[in-house]
């Protein structure tokens, strides 16, 4: 078996930060946007644990970092859900192309 | 010594009552608004009696000749050391005596307009007005400072703009009041440049240095001055010439006199005060108080003022013979008569016997006050009995009007210059100084004096004789004692201003001059005063006939002369044909085209670029995102092989 090393994991962090951005591109419903987020929050998470690990790793920085990105996400979501609800309030749906005119 | 206080409570009386009867006139004062601006001007008139016989009996006199006194002077605003526009107060002469002149006017207006403007809507804005303009005018003889008195000087332009205009729902008064606005505005161009020039030429605005500087040939500012030329003409004669261009406007000299006629449009008394006999012998009182500078160091200046006077005398007293509006031949027999001030002064010379012209002037003057004045209350009597201006509808009203009719006739015998009547002094003291120095101009003077009397008389038996009154049912009278006192007055004045000794009071360098009373002299100007009243009386004293066929007979020249020598003509021709097309619309069409496109230009572009960027704010979130995105990785491309 082979030990994993820094490259395989950027590579994994790399491909859940695009699939998170696809995601956020493409899918129009809210709930699908804001996991596609927390995706991309995730991939960093993974990077900051993965260069604490194998670059410093007699430090903890990146290990307390990611816990506050946690920390903050959850907070993130929480609003957000809450914006999802009100704009579901006034507009009946939850789809993004329905709120263009939130612009005005 | 003369107390500043006490001079300079003159002006301000009447201030006080433009601002009193101005701010609060209509809604409080509307009834005893006469009353509170006679009262203030007749304390004025006081006032300015007390001053004059303070001045020419008490102190004013000083080693046999009236000194110039400055009892204050207050610096209003510095541009440099010694170049200040002050606010003082000049007692001379000719100052003290425009100061009899004007409050007195001025006071007889405004106690007749008690009566002829009773119930008018505006009495009470009538009355500020009134105020106004006498306080204007009372500060521009008083002025200290050559742009003292050209402030004044606008301040009187405004009031006559407000006044000629006091009916505003007549458009010919609008078109009159504005009419005499531009024209004497235009004028005053002259006059700011002129001063300006003077002033810099002699290193102040202050009108005792100023002369003192600009009179000594020897003087740095009148070597400097005389060295700059230009178009052939020194510097100071430019100078001295546009402020005479001022002075002209405002005297309604020909060429620039087209205003005055127009301005009858005002109500009656108004033309007494404005048009007859204060602000438009403004012009006469500038060259008077610049006399020194004329006669000693620009003369060609001098000469051209005594031509241009004795060409307006003349073209007036013609135009004046074939006018049927009554105000309008009282505006052109004003024309003429300032037209003679001003030859008198263009002919004087500076000090001495030789300054007999200059006192002349400033004698006639004062007589002319008297007797316009009366000449226009007068008509404004007939006009308040028989509602109209033209004299084709007057006439036998010497029964229905006996004090308008005997105080006009004293006002008319004046004027015509028949002895022993104030015009007939005033008038042989200028012909007299015409003789000596110009027999041109004399000639001129005396076939002018000749057609003043005809015209005078033309419109005396028009008015009181002629055809007989046919009674309408008029409700009033002659407009009560109100009306009858200030004609009254002025007549005792027309009639009797001729015995003071004018020359020992008012003489070019303050020494008395005493005037000669040749009976020879006489013999001319009178004989033909008399000859025009006979002439009047032949053609006009029974209605008939005679005067068209007379005027058919002189043909062309009635004709020109009754359209006013086309004068009109031309300058509508000037300014619609020529100013208009030659440089006002191309004007337009660069303001139109070019100014306005700067600005449209700017906001179409900015209208273009935002319509262009705001198709980027869709209020897709996504397209957001990845306008995010794609400026991170720019960004990220730009720090990772760029910036390294």
């Amino acid at each position: 078996m082979i030990e994993p090393g820094l490259y395989h994991i950027l590579f994994i962090s790399a491909a859940l930060f695009f699939i998170g951005i696809y995601g956020f591109l493409t899918r129009r419903n809210l709930i699908t946007m804001l996991m596609s987020i927390e995706l991309i929050l995730n991939s960093v998470n993974l990077n900051f644990i993965a260069f604490n690990k194998y670059v410093w790793p007699d430090k903890m920085d990146g290990l307390f970092f990611t816990l506050f990105i946690i920390a903050i996400a959850a907070a993130e979501a929480a609003v957000a859900i809450a914006i999802i609800i009100n704009l579901y309030r006034s507009h009946q749906s939850i789809d993004v192309e329905n709120a263009e005119d939130l612009k005005y | 010594m003369p107390n500043a206080t006490t001079i300079a409570l003159i002006p301000l009386l009447p201030l006080a009552g433009f601002l009193l009867l101005g701010l609060f006139g209509r809604k409080y004062l509307k009834s005893s608004s006469g009353l509170i601006g006679t009262a203030l001007l007749l304390t004025s008139t006081i006032l300015a009696l007390y001053t004059a016989y303070e001045y020419f009996f008490v102190y004013g006199k000083v080693n046999g000749a009236y000194q110039q006194f400055i009892p204050l002077q207050l610096t209003w605003l510095e541009f440099s050391k010694g170049v200040s526009i002050d606010m003082g107060l000049l007692l001379d002469p000719i100052s003290v005596m425009m100061l009899v002149v004007v409050s007195f006017i001025s006071l007889m207006v405004h106690i007749y307009s008690l009566g002829y403007m009773k119930g008018e809507e505006r009495f009470a804005t009538y009355y500020s007005f009134l105020g106004l303009f006498t306080f204007s005018m009372l500060g521009l003889v008083l002025a200290s400072n050559i742009f003292q008195i050209y402030i004044f000087w606008e301040l009187v332009g405004v009031s006559s703009f407000l006044l000629i205009g006091y009916y505003y729902d007549k458009p010919s008064a609008v078109a009159a009041s504005k009419k005499a606005f531009i024209v004497t505005r235009f004028a005053d161009l002259g006059f700011l440049i002129g001063i300006l020039i003077l002033s810099f030429s002699s290193g102040t605005l202050d009108f005792t240095t100023l002369i003192q500087r600009l009179t000594s040939p020897e003087s740095n500012e009148v070597k400097t001055a005389v060295v700059s030329t230009f178009l052939g003409a020194s510097a100071l004669t430019w100078g001295a010439a546009l402020v005479f261009i001022g002075g002209a406007g405002k005297s309604a000299m020909f060429p620039l006199h087209i205003w005055l006629p127009d301005a009858m449009e005002g109500p009656t008394p108004v033309s007494a005060l404005i048009h007859a006999a204060t602000m438009v012998v403004a012009g006469v009182y500038l060259v008077a108080r610049l006399f020194p500078v004329f006669a000693l160091t620009t003369p060609a200046v001098l000469e051209i003022i005594g031509w241009v006077g004795a060409i307006s005398a003349i073209i007036a007293a013609v135009i004046a013979c074939t006018q049927t509006d009554i105000k309008r031949i009282l505006a052109y027999s004003t024309m003429s008569q300032i037209g003679y001030m001003m030859f008198a002064l263009g002919v004087s010379k500076y000090g001495g016997e030789a300054g007999l012209g200059y006192t002349a002037s400033m004698f006639h003057l004062f007589t002319h006050a008297m007797f316009k004045a009366l000449l226009f209350l007068g008509a404004g009597a007939v006009i308040h009995y028989i509602h109209s201006n033209d004299m084709r509808d007057m006439g036998g009203l010497r029964k229905y009007l006996p004090v308008t009719h005997i105080t006009f006739l004293i006002a008319c015998l004046a004027i015509a210059g028949v002895p022993p009547f104030a015009g007939f002094f005033s008038k042989e003291e200028i012909l007299l100084a015409a003789y000596q120095n110009n027999m041109a101009i004399y000639w001129i003077a005396l076939i002018t004096s000749g057609l003043t009397a005809f015209y005078m008389f033309r419109l005396y038996f028009n008015i009181f004789w002629s055809k007989p009154h046919e009674v309408h049912g008029e409700k009033h009278g002659e407009g009560g004692f109100v009306m009858m006192l200030p004609l009254v007055l002025l007549a005792v004045g027309a009639a009797a201003a001729g015995f003071i000794p004018f020359g020992e009071f008012v003489s070019s360098d303050g020494k008395a001059l005493v005037s000669h009373f040749h009976l020879e002299f006489s013999i001319a100007p009178v004989g033909l005063g008399l000859a025009g009243i006979f002439a009047a009386l032949w053609l006009y004293k029974k209605q008939n006939d005679k005067p068209q066929k007379l005027a058919a007979a002189l043909g062309g020249l009635y004709n020109a002369a009754y359209h006013k020598f086309y004068i009109d003509e031309i300058y509508f021709f000037i300014t619609k044909k020529v100013l208009f097309n030659l440089i006002g619309r191309p004007a337009a069409w660069f303001d139109r085209n070019i100014v306005d496109g700067m600005v449209n230009l700017t906001g179409n572009t900015t209208q273009a670029v935002s319509e262009g960027i705001k198709k980027i704010q869709s209020g897709k979130v996504q397209q957001y995102a990845i306008y995010f995105l794609a400026g991170v990785i720019v960004l990220a491309t730009l720090f990772i092989y760029v910036l390294r």
